[in-house]
This record gives C-alpha cells, structure tokens and sequence, in this order.
C-alpha cells in the first residue's frame, strides 16, 4: 500500500481505471481473459511501448517529437535495402544498423533544435514531412516483400496450446519491448543523465545556471527517441514480414495520446515509466475491449478522446484545490 | 570550520572592470567581504550589483582585475562550476529550482550534474539534504514535489541547496521581495545563524530597513563606481537612499489636511465573510489615504471588493454621490475605478509583449480608427504622451515590457491605467523589487496626481512609505479598519508599533 501512495496520483488513478475496465470486459465478454487475447495484445502493441518511452524521453526533457514513426519508416527502408544488399545479415545487424539510424535520425532533431533554437513541435513537423518525403519520393511507395529469413520469422519465446488447440505464443517484440521499458527505466530513474533530463525539462534556465549541458541533454532525449524508432522499426518488420514506406504514417498521435494519458505533460519535467505503459495499455485494451464487443472502430477514438480530457482535467482539479489549500497554509 | 577573525576574507576583488559595448559596467570596483560576514551590495538598478555577482560567480569575466581573491587564494579565471566548487554559491531572486522534483533532489540536484555516468542514490541524497536543512533548522517533508511548498521555504531549499555544497560565500538576490514579515524575519534569522556558522552572505535588496537590520558593512555602488563601504551601526535609511541615488530624497511628510474636499468614494459596512467585516471608508477627492496592515488583514480584499472582483460583498458603496456596486471589473473600470495590483509581473503586465500593447490595453476601442481596427497612430500617441508625463525611461514603444527595470515597469502599469481616466486609483503596493530612486518618481506621480484631483488609496507594506506619502494613513488588522493615523504627527516607528501590537 505504501508503494501505491507514493506511486504519483495519476498512474494510481490510471491503474484503478484499467483494472477497472479488465474486470468489465472479462465479465462481459468470455474472450478477453484468455491467455491467447493478452498474449496477442502484448504482441501487437510492444511497437507502440518501444515508441512510447522513446517518446517520454522527449516529453521529459521538455520536447515534443512528430516524426518518431515515420522515422521508423526510413529506418525499416534503409536497413532492409542496405541488408539485402549486404546479402541478408542477421540479428546482430539488424539491430546495430537500425539502432544506429534511428538514433542518428533523432540527433538531426537535437542538431536542429538546439542549433537554430526553434522549439521542437515545429522541428518535428518539419522533419516528419521532410523525412516522409524523402522516402516516399526515392521508393515510388515500393513495398519489401523479400526480406531475409531471419527478419521475418517469428522467433517464439513461450507458447502454449490450451485445451481447445488455440495456440498463445509471446514473440521476441516483446522480449525487445521489456528491455527498452527497463533501459528507459534506468535511464530517467536512475541515472544522473536521466534526472538532469528532468530538471532540463522542468526549470531548463535553472539547469543551465546548475552548469547542465543542454545541448548534450537535447541529444540524449531526440537520441533515444530515434534510438527506440529504430527498434521500433525492427520489430514491427519482424510483426507484420513486409516493409510498407507508408504504413506507419499517423501512428504518432495515437502513440502521443497513450503517453500523454500516463502522466507525462507536454512543457516538460513530469512522467514515469509506469504512467508511460499503463497510458499505452490502457489505450490498448480499451481497442481489444471494444473490438471483442463489436463496437465500431469509430467509438474507440472517441473514447480515447475523451478519457485524455477526463484524465487531464481532473489531474487539474486536484492539483488547483492543492494550491488553494497551500496559499490558505502560507497566511 | 573556519576562524573568523577580521582579518579573514572570504572574497577580496580590486580595480574591476569590465565593459559591455559601450557601456563601462564597473570601473575600478573595490569589494571585498569578511568570513563570517553578513555584507549588504546596495545601489539602484543598472548602479553594477549584477554584473559584480556574475564576476565572482564565474558567468561573466572581468577585462582588468588587480586583485580577484576567494578564501584567500588568488584566483584567476573562475568558471560558474569551479566557483561552486571553491564554496561560492549564488541564489537568484527565481530561486532556479525545479517544481516537479521532490525537495531532497532539488536541494542535492548540483551532486547530479555532469556528463560522466553514473547512478543515483536517492536514499544518500535525502540524508544529506536533511542534513542540510538540519543545520537551518527547519524541516520540510523531502518526499514532496517543491511545487506544493510556499515561495518562503522554497528560498530554504535554496539555502539548503547551496549549503550541501559546502557553499562559504553565499549570495541572495533580492531574497524578500516576496515574502511576508514574518517569513522576512524568519529569513533574516537562518541569515544568523548561517553567519554565525563561519558562512558569509552578500545580501542584496532594496530593502534598506532591512539590509540595515541584518548586515554588518555595506558597499554601495552607483553607475558602475564605487560610492564607499560604510559600517551599517549608525546608518540611516534617508543617507543610504542618499549614497546611493547620489542625490537627497525628499523624506519629508507631504500630507495636507483634505477634509473639506468632496467626498469621491465611501463604503459603509462594507463586508465579505472570511476577508473583512464592516469597513467604512472614505476617500476625498485629490486625497492619498495609506492603507497597512500585516500581510493578510484583508487590505487586498478590500481593494478586490471596490474593483468587483469579489461577487457579493455586503453593506454600500457610493461613487460621486451616487450608489456604486460594480458587478466585475470591467463596471467597475467604467465607472472611474483603476486597480495597479501587486503582482505587477504576472497579473499587471504581458511580459512579451511590447511596452506600447502593454500601455494601450485597457484603453483599446478608444484607440479604434475608421475601420473599427486599432490606428497605430492613435496608439503611439497615447504611449509618447504618457511616456514623457510620467518620464518613462524607454527604448522604443515597441521593445518588450520586460526589457524595462522595475520602477518604469510600474510606470508602464500607471500610464496603462491612468489612459482610463480614472477618479479613484488604487495602488497595491506599488514599490515591490522598485528601487529607491524610482520610488521618488512614483510618489512624485502619486502626488502630481492627487493634486489634479485624483482620489489614490495607497495600500502600503511600508509604514514610512504611506507615513510620507499620504494624507491619511488607515491601519487595517485581521479584516477591520483598527485605527486611523495623521501623518504630520505619527512616525513611522509609531505606526510600526501600532501595526505590530
């Protein structure tokens, strides 16, 4: 309970509401608890976490990024072709190069940011579409569909076939999901880089005056970014087998909205790792939810929409009734 | 820790200079602190305090120095960093913290800096923070965000900050610009204590009461110069305000005796519950009446209540004779009120914006040309006019407001507001983070003013200031009007006392 108090109110609340919906849909419906949906649900959304704790980085350090997904476009494009020209590669490879291309993609956002001081939103925007067209225009919106094996197979790390013969399996997406959770963990929670990341988000005069290197900080947060970009790429070419130029386009702001459902606030210096993958599942099993009763497709935008205003709103409420009730304290 | 006999210094600097294009910021400054010493940097704005604390705090470096020594070390370039580590610290009049972290971050945060990995020991950090606030004293719950403590313990944090850091040399910048007496006084005690403990501190304010309650010597500076280091046992507040404008302010009672000017505004009864109860006041025309009173005895309220920003305030209010109960704001505006609030930073001005915006707003559909668009014509002769009736000392009508020291800040706010050709103005403290030379100015105004009528409740923190500067002094204590005051037979100490009883 005392780990509970201490966790910040808005991943409590964010909990309570998301038990609260698993318990909902495993009454209303006989599909949702079963081992094969929450297997499939974690295999299907480690792409969207890997980008959500790239993207908290960003928020953290006071940034916004809009181009992470296409980023991952390029990623996938560049590492396949320079792969099958290489004669296919192997893991190894993969990750080295796609790590290595996202996080050079992310350093072009610091590089940009920092250099001309334009604030991030619009930097981002730029290099969303500069990078989406670029890649568009060199590829004429070819798709790969003769990737190495070792890319597109599945690699299993737990399967289990129920009574019924359904198989659950957990794939290496989600291995690779867990380790860049735990990195960022460490990264922004136990670091001494991680926390002048949050004090360069939350005060950035007061962190200059403290002697932090803002343009190392702006690096390290659009880096890491492009960094999970690139795993993101990897993995989501492992998901689907085929490398698509356009097939990530838009997914940004669903990502966004899970991140900024967490806790995390856009200006800088607040969200947790926690907040970060229940905002992430919580937009993930309300789609499941929704999907397993049949509901339009529609609806569940709406109602993501609505739970990021009912989420903020009320983290305001609170938060004027603390400074009210402290201003009475101060007299 | 260290001996502190006279003859240690903890800072020495000698003939420091140093030019920004082509303004001489310090010519041949002297400064120099004891260990141990509280030492006040007294001088207006611009007068080089600044530029003299960014010298030996690393940020900007001096074109000639004969002597720059800290601890008794010569020095020769000082980095911001390396002057951390040589035991100087610095706490700005923002505080530079961070409002999303817990307490015992902020005040370990400096341990955290620096490019080499490493981890972070949150259990280390909270221990040496409670250290830190143990030896002022004070104990504050390290878990919570800073964002939820008082701007008064968010200065301890500071302190706390500096301390852990072993910080032998600590200055504060304006450190009580906002802050309650009593959070004033306590400040003042840490101040002792910290001093006491072989800890020097440089303080910088303008408040001489106070810089002369607390300091031990004070070195006054005036454009860029050295005007003298002076002992403060014997120093009066009218010869420091003297030393440091270089010439003599007018400390002298201007009021008159206004009872037979007609009465412009008078509240009967006036009551908001939980703010103030059964206010009766009255306001001549052309008279300044002083409003003091502890910080929370509702004279803000009040003033809140006159402008209608409180809903429903009980008992009558009449204006010009005729009966008065503004709705909101904007009725009261239009009927002849004008409000400079305290918080002449956030609420009272658009810091980004441009100073003739700033001046123009509260004027704006009389400004309008034929289109019903705002003439930009029209809008540069309401700012030039005021510019040069009040004496602003501008660049352009269009730099930005922030761009302005304090006092013509507060001059912008009074020209915005004075457009309104208002009858009654009330003014909420009016000098805060003003310096002393622009205080005349203001009061100048306020007298100009209420001398072509203008009725001014001038709601003071300073009993001298509304001793010297009003007609009538009201004193206000825990939501009622206590007592009322002659200005040509109170003195400020009396009103004091009363004030404090």
């Amino acid at each position: 309970m005392h780990r509970l108090i201490r966790m910040g109110q808005i991943e409590f609340r964010l909990l309570i509401a998301l038990a609260a919906i698993c318990v909902a849909l495993s009454l209303a419906t006989d599909t949702f608890l079963t081992l094969g949906n929450l297997t499939s649900l974690l295999n299907n959304n480690s792409v969207n976490l890997i980008w959500a704790v790239g993207l908290l980085v960003v928020l953290i350090a006071g940034g916004i990024d809009i181009s992470f997904a296409v980023m991952s476009s390029v990623v996938q494009y560049v590492a396949a072709v320079w792969l099958l020209k290489m004669g296919g590669g192997n893991w190894f490879f993969g990750f080295v190069l796609c790590g290595l291309i996202g996080a050079g993609l992310g350093l072009v956002n610091a590089a940009l940011i920092h250099g001309f001081r334009i604030i991030s939103i619009v930097v981002t925007i730029a290099t969303f579409n500069v990078f989406f067209g670029l890649l568009m225009f060199f590829t004429k919106g070819r798709s790969i569909y003769n990737l190495p094996d070792w890319w597109a197979d599945r690699v299993i790390l737990f399967e289990h076939q129920s009574a019924d013969g359904n198989w659950s399996e957990l794939t290496l997406p989600v291995a690779v999901m867990a380790a860049c959770v735990f990195a960022t963990w460490f990264l922004i929670r136990r670091t001494n880089l991680g926390r002048q990341l949050y004090a360069f988000g939350d005060n950035p005069e007061g962190a200059r005056r403290a002697g932090v290197n803002l343009a190392v900080m702006q690096a390290l947060a659009f880096g890491w970014c492009g960094f999970m970009a690139g795993m993101a790429a990897l993995m989501q070419v492992n998901i689907v087998r085929e490398v698509v130029p356009n097939a990530l386009y838009g997914r940004e702001l669903d990502v966004l909205a899970a991140v900024v459902l967490g806790g995390a606030r856009l200006g800088g210096g607040k969200g947790t790792v926690l907040g970060c993958v229940l905002g992430v599942m919580f937009v993930a099993v309300t789609q499941n939810g929704l999907n397993l009763l049949g509901v339009s497709p529609f609806a569940f935008k709406m109602i993501i929409g609505a739970a990021i205003l009912v989420a903020i709103s009320t983290s305001n409420i609170s938060l004027g009734q603390g400074r009210a009730g402290h201003r009475e304290a101060a007299q | 820790m260290t001996e502190t006999g006279p003859s240690r210094y903890a800072l020495r600097m000698k003939g420091i200079d140093i030019r920004f294009g082509g303004v001489q910021a310090l010519s041949s400054v002297d400064f120099d602190v004891r260990a141990g010493e509280v030492h006040c940097l007294a001088g207006e704005n611009g007068s080089g305090k600044s530029t003299l604390i960014k010298i030996v705090t690393g940020v900007y470096r001096p074109d000639n120095a004969a002597l720059i020594e800290l601890f008794e070390n010569p020095v020769e370039a000082i980095s911001p960093v390396q002057a951390r580590a040589r035991g100087v610290a610095v706490i700005w009049q923002d505080l530079a913290l961070f409002p999303n972290m817990s307490v015992a971050e902020n005040i370990a945060f400096d341990g955290l800096v620096g490019l080499r990995p490493r981890g972070v020991r949150y259990g280390d950090m909270k221990l040496r923070a409670r250290a830190a606030l143990e030896r002022l004293g004070v104990t504050l719950d390290l878990d919570q965000p800073l964002e939820n403590l008082a701007i008064a313990q968010r200065q301890i944090v500071a302190i706390a900050r500096a301390l852990i850091q072993d910080a032998r040399l600590i200055f504060m910048d304006e450190p009580t610009a906002s802050l309650t007496q009593s959070e004033t006084d306590h400040l003042l005690n840490i101040v002792r204590k910290l001093s006491s403990d072989g800890v020097a501190v440089v303080f910088v304010s303008h408040r001489l009461a106070e810089v002369l309650e607390i300091a031990e010597r004070v070195t006054v500076l005036r454009d860029g110069k050295l005007v003298g280091v002076y002992p403060t046992e014997g120093m009066t507040q009218a010869r420091l305000g003297e030393l440091m404008t270089g010439h003599i302010l007018e400390y002298k009672v201007t009021a008159r005796d206004m009872s037979a000017a007609p009465i412009l505004f008078e509240a009967r009864g006036l009551s908001v519950p939980g703010q103030f109860e059964g206010v009766d006041l009255t306001i001549r025309a052309g008279e300044v009446v002083g409003l003091v009173g502890l910080i929370g005895a509702g004279r803000t309220e009040l003033a809140h209540a006159m402008m209608g920003m409180t809903g429903t305030a009980a008992g009558s209010m009449q204006l010009d004779g005729r009966p008065y109960r503004p709705r909101n704001i904007r009725e009261a505006i239009a009927q002849g009120l004008a409000y400079v609030s305290e918080d002449r930073l956030q609420l009272g001005l658009l810091q980004k914006q441009s100073i003739e915006d700033n001046a123009a707003i509260s004027v704006l559909d009389r400004l309008l040309g034929g289109l019903g668009l705002i003439s930009p014509a029209k809008k540069t002769d309401l700012i030039m006019g005021w510019v040069s009736k009040l004496g602003i000392k501008i660049g352009l009508p269009a730099d930005a407001i922030s761009t302005l020291s304090g006092g013509n800040q507060q001059k912008v706010v009074l020209a915005k507001w004075l457009a309104t050709e208002p009858k009654l103005l009330i003014l909420d403290s009016p000098t805060v983070g003003v310096d002393v030379g622009a205080r005349a100015g203001i009061f100048r105004i306020v007298r100009d003013l209420a001398e072509r009528g203008l009725a001014i409740l001038l709601i003071s923190d300073e009993e001298s200031e509304a001793i010297y500067n009003s007609d009538r002094v009201l004193h206000m204590a825990r939501g009622r009007i206590a007592g009322a005051f002659d200005p040509r037979t109170t003195s400020p100490v009396d009103l004091e006392a009363a004030i404090h009883a």
